[in-house]
């Protein structure tokens, strides 16, 4: 098989980009954690790269640019000034993009997603805004996958299964101005997480985290490519993260392995 | 040289939990009669130009990067 370059995009702030290489080292890619400033057309040689020449974009978590101005604002309007069309022709060619947790929110103010009316939008239409309870949520999260067979990150999930991602973020709850944004989201089939409690019943808080409305935790684009979650599956990579394993060390391998199995299955 | 005041706010209907928060830590305090409590971020910034050039900068900011349109509205002033 050919092999998968992963970009691993990072800049000064994120601090997930060493879990999500992981992650891809470990359902066989080649991940490389690229600083967007080597996307530089005066990047030094030996140094520059080139969007094009990987075949799956991955945006980590963390506090990029401090999470200054909005989370995420910063590096999304980094790189939509530094390659906007080069990110453009990676989507619409069909290239596997992920954002966790920061990522998610950089893919927003990108408008990579929702992006309901063509791959990119020139301004966000949607937004990640702190969470109802305005305090940074850190703990394990039940997800749900209803994702309908569209999402190339979902498709080693078992429709309507239970996984358990840790969430860690302040900024988590999918707004839009629009009031039908929910019911467009599951026609397009966006829709591929929904927080759940453990026993598989509606969110309530702390399970929902944020407030997201429908308790989404994550969509994907309509093409289903693109996909940005809050919670975090490269932090689950085996069974030692789950926050139960003592009493329960179940499968060894952690459920984000499925997310990552996905994507390296859909690109075979 | 002119300075520009821009002030980001939430759109009406948008919740402001740092706001509501704060509201509550101020009753906590015992400051009574305290109605809504909204946050509001200011920026300052020094640009070159005339005033109308400085604003409509000012402005083009905002849709780059300073707002997010879904729940933010954008004011930008000369100071």
């Amino acid at each position: 098989m050919k092999e998968v370059r992963v970009c691993v995009l990072r800049i000064e702030g994120t601090n997930c980009e060493d879990e999500m290489a992981d992650a891809f080292s470990t359902v066989g890619a080649v991940p490389e954690k690229v600083h967007l400033k080597q996307m530089e057309r005066n990047a030094p040689s030996g140094l520059a790269r080139s969007l094009e020449d990987y075949d799956i974009l991955a945006l980590p978590g963390g506090f990029s640019a401090g999470d200054y101005v909005r989370a995420g604002a910063i590096f999304a309007a980094r790189i939509r000034s530094l390659m906007g069309p080069q990110l453009k022709r990676f989507v619409e060619s069909g290239k596997p993009v992920l954002g966790v947790c920061n990522g998610f929110q950089i893919l927003v103010e990108l408008g990579l997603l929702p992006a309901m009316e063509g791959a990119m939008s020139e301004v966000p239409t949607a937004a990640l805004y702190t969470n109802d309870s305005g305090r940074f949520e850190c703990r394990p999260t039940v997800l749900r996958n209803d994702d309908r067979g569209k999402c190339i990150f979902a498709s080693e999930i078992p429709k309507g299964g239970l996984v358990m991602f840790p969430s860690a973020h302040a900024e988590g709850k999918l707004m839009s101005n629009d009031p039908d944004f929910v019911s467009k989201l599951e026609d397009n089939g966006q829709i591929v997480f929904r927080y759940v409690n453990p026993d598989g019943s509606k969110a309530v808080y702390p399970w929902n985290p944020n407030g997201s409305p429908s308790d989404i935790a994550g969509i994907c684009n309509p093409a289903g490519n693109v996909m940005g979650m809050m919670p975090h599956p490269e932090r689950v990579m085996t069974r030692f993260t789950r926050p139960d394993w003592t009493r329960n060390p179940g499968p060894e391998e952690g459920d984000g392995m499925m997310i990552f199995r996905s994507v390296m299955e859909n690109l075979k | 040289m002119a300075v520009i005041e821009i002030r980001i706010e939430l759109k009406k209907g948008v919740a402001d939990p740092e706001g509501r928060n704060t509201k509550k830590a101020l009753e906590a305090l015992g400051f009574e009669g305290v109605g809504e409590v909204k946050t509001v971020k200011v920026y300052d910034i020094e640009v070159e130009g005339t005033h109308e050039e400085a604003v409509s900068e000012g402005e083009e900011m905002c849709r780059k990067l300073l707002a997010n349109p879904v729940i933010q509205n954008f004011k930008v002033t000369v100071r």
